[in-house]
C-alpha cells in the first residue's frame, strides 16, 4: 500500500536523486554555505535586462548543470516538474522553455521544491517517467517587487522580515539505484492561524510545518530520533523558535537535529538578513547543495525536509485576509551503492 | 483547511508575541531624530548658500532648496544607496521633500523594464500616489472649511 496513514506516500521502488545543480546568488555565494553551491554568483546587481529574465537564467542554468551532471540530454527527459514565486510561474516556464520535454509547473510558494520532488517521485514510483527532473527558484528582486516594494524604496523592514535568497536548484530523479533516494512525502494540508502581518511569514508558517511532521509521524509510526536532521525551508529565527515550541507542546522534543535552511544560507550579520532566508530557492539550494550531500558522505543516513510556503498574495494581503500556509516533507535516506 | 479554532488562534498569537522580538522603540526613536533633524539641516545649510551667494530672497530660495534636496535624493536612490540608509535610519529618512524623491524614483527605476510610458509613466506614483490623492483631498476639506468659517 503505497499510502500510509491520512497523508503519507511511500515509495518502495525507491527514485533516486542521480544529479543536482545549484546557481547561488551573491549574498547566498558569500553565506555560510557558499562553496557548496555548483555555480557562484559574483556580480552584484541586475545582469540582464530584468530582475525576471535574471532569476529565470538562474533556472535554466540549474537546469543545465543537473543535466550536465547527469550526462543526460533534455530528450532523455520524461517530465519536468518544477515552479517558483513569480505569477503565472514566469521563471519555470520561461526559463526551462529551450528544455523540450513534458513540463508540469507546481505551486506552494516557498514549498514548492518538496511538491516538486513529492510529484516526480510519485510518477517515478507509477512507471509514468523513469527520469524525472525538478527545481525551483527565487529572486530576492523579483520576489521584492511583486510581494513587497521597489527594490530600492526606503523602509525599515522589521527584525522578523525574512530575506528572499536568489538562486535556483533543481536534480534529476530516477528510477535508477543512486546514493541518496526519496522513500516518503507527506503532503500538508493548508493552516491558518490567524497571521496577518505579511513581515511575519515564519509564524503564518510554523504551524503548518508543525502539522505536517505531526502527521508524518503519525502516519508512518517513526519518532524524531529516527532522523539525523529535520530541516523546514524559510521559518526563519522566529519561525523556528515557534516550531520548537508547538512540537514541544505536541510532546516531542527535536533538540539538535531540528534545522531551517533559512537559518543555514546566511550568516545573521550578512546585508539585510534579518530573521533569515525565504524562498523558493532557499529549500532548493541548501538541500540539494549541502544537506544531501551530508547522505552522500555518510554522515547521515536518513533525513526530513519540511518547506513551507506562505500561500500569501499581495492582493489577499491588502485585502486583510490572515495567511494560510502549508508544508510538503520528504524523506531522503542513504543507499549504499553496489559498484560491483 | 485544518480548521484553527478561535482558542487555537489567540493562543498561538500568545505565543507568536512571547516570540516577537522587541522592536528597537528607543533605538529607533533617537536614529529617526538624528537622521531627520540631520536632513533638515543639510537643507538648512543649501537654502542659506542659495540666500548668501545666490542673492536669492528667502523665500525665493526655497524652490532651488528643495530642487537640490529632490536630487541628492534620487541621486543616492539610482546608486542603491538610500533603501539601506533607510533601513537603519528608519522614519528619518521619510522627511517630506527626499522621502517623497525616494518613493518616486524608486518606482520609476524598478519599472524601467516594462518601457517608458506601461513601466515608468504608469508606475511611478505608485508608492507616492496616495499622498498626493489624501494631500489634495484633504486640502480641499480644510479650504472649504476655511471658506465657510470666513464668509458665514
Amino acid at each position: 500500500m503505497p499510502k500510509v496513514g491520512r497523508q503519507t506516500w511511500v515509495f518502495p521502488s525507491a527514485p533516486g536523486v542521480i544529479a543536482t545543480g545549484t546557481v547561488a546568488g551573491k549574498v547566498e555565494s558569500e553565506g555560510p554555505l557558499g562553496a557548496c553551491f555548483d555555480v557562484q554568483i559574483t556580480e552584484a546587481g541586475m545582469q540582464g535586462p530584468s530582475w525576471e529574465k535574471d532569476e529565470q537564467a538562474l533556472f535554466y542554468r540549474a537546469a543545465e548543470t543537473a543535466l550536465r551532471k547527469a550526462n543526460l540530454r533534455p530528450q532523455d527527459l520524461d517530465l519536468v516538474i518544477g515552479g517558483d514565486l513569480n505569477a503565472q510561474l514566469t521563471g519555470f516556464y520561461y526559463g526551462l522553455r529551450e528544455i523540450a520535454a513534458p513540463k508540469l509547473g507546481v505551486y506552494s510558494a516557498c514549498s514548492t521544491f518538496t511538491e516538486s520532488v513529492a510529484v516526480a517521485a510519485l510518477a517515478l514510483e507509477a512507471g509514468f517517467a523513469e527520469r524525472v527532473l525538478i527545481g525551483a527558484c527565487s529572486h530576492n528582486s523579483s520576489a521584492e517587487r511583486q510581494f513587497r516594494f521597489p527594490t530600492e524604496y526606503g523602509v525599515q523592514k522589521p527584525a522578523t522580515a525574512q530575506r528572499t535568497v536568489t538562486g535556483a536548484g533543481a536534480a534529476v530523479l530516477s528510477q535508477e539505484v543512486a546514493p541518496v533516494v526519496v522513500t516518503a512525502a507527506t503532503i500538508g494540508e493548508v493552516v491558518d492561524y490567524g497571521i496577518t502581518d505579511a513581515w511575519e511569514y515564519g509564524a503564518a508558517m510554523a504551524p503548518a510545518a508543525a502539522h505536517t511532521i505531526g502527521a508524518h509521524l503519525t502516519d508512518t509510526g517513526r519518532s524524531l530520533a529516527d532522523f539525523d536532521c529535520i530541516a523546514t525551508g524559510d521559518l526563519g529565527r522566529m519561525g523556528h523558535a515557534l516550531l520548537r515550541d508547538l512540537l514541544g507542546q505536541a510532546g516531542h522534543d527535536p533538540g539538535e537535529c531540528l534545522t531551517d535552511c533559512g537559518l543555514l544560507i546566511f550568516r545573521p550579520d550578512q546585508p539585510e538578513v534579518m530573521a533569515g532566508g525565504s524562498g523558493a530557492a532557499c529549500s532548493a539550494l541548501v538541500t540539494l547543495g549541502h544537506l544531501l550531500e551530508q547522505l552522500k558522505n555518510g554522515s547521515w543516513q536518513r533525513i526530513l525536509v519540511c518547506a513551507t510556503g506562505a500561500l500569501l498574495s499581495q492582493v489577499m494581503s491588502q485585502q486583510k485576509e490572515t495567511i494560510p500556509s502549508i508544508s510538503h516533507a520528504i524523506v531522503f535516506e542513504r543507499r549504499e551503492v553496489n559498484h560491483a | 483547511m485544518k480548521a484553527a479554532s478561535r482558542d487555537d488562534r489567540v493562543t498561538y498569537q500568545q505565543l507568536v508575541d512571547r516570540n516577537r522580538p522587541a522592536r528597537p522603540v528607543v533605538a529607533n526613536t533617537i536614529r529617526a531624530f538624528v537622521v531627520g533633524g540631520g536632513i533638515c539641516v543639510i537643507g538648512q545649510v543649501v537654502q542659506t548658500v542659495f540666500v548668501r551667494f545666490g542673492h536669492f530672497s528667502q523665500t525665493d530660495a526655497a524652490n532651488p532648496t528643495v530642487a537640490v534636496m529632490i536630487f541628492l535624493s534620487v541621486l543616492f536612490t539610482s546608486l542603491g544607496v538610500y533603501d539601506r540608509f533607510a533601513q537603519w535610519a528608519g522614519a528619518g529618512s521619510a522627511v517630506p521633500v527626499t522621502g517623497f524623491a525616494n518613493t518616486m524614483a524608486a518606482a520609476a527605476i524598478e519599472h524601467r523594464s516594462e518601457g517608458w510610458v506601461a513601466g515608468i509613466g504608469g508606475n511611478m506614483f505608485k508608492l507616492a500616489g496616495p499622498v498626493i490623492v489624501y494631500g489634495v483631498v484633504s486640502a480641499f476639506v480644510v479650504a472649504i472649511v476655511r471658506f465657510a468659517l470666513t464668509h458665514l
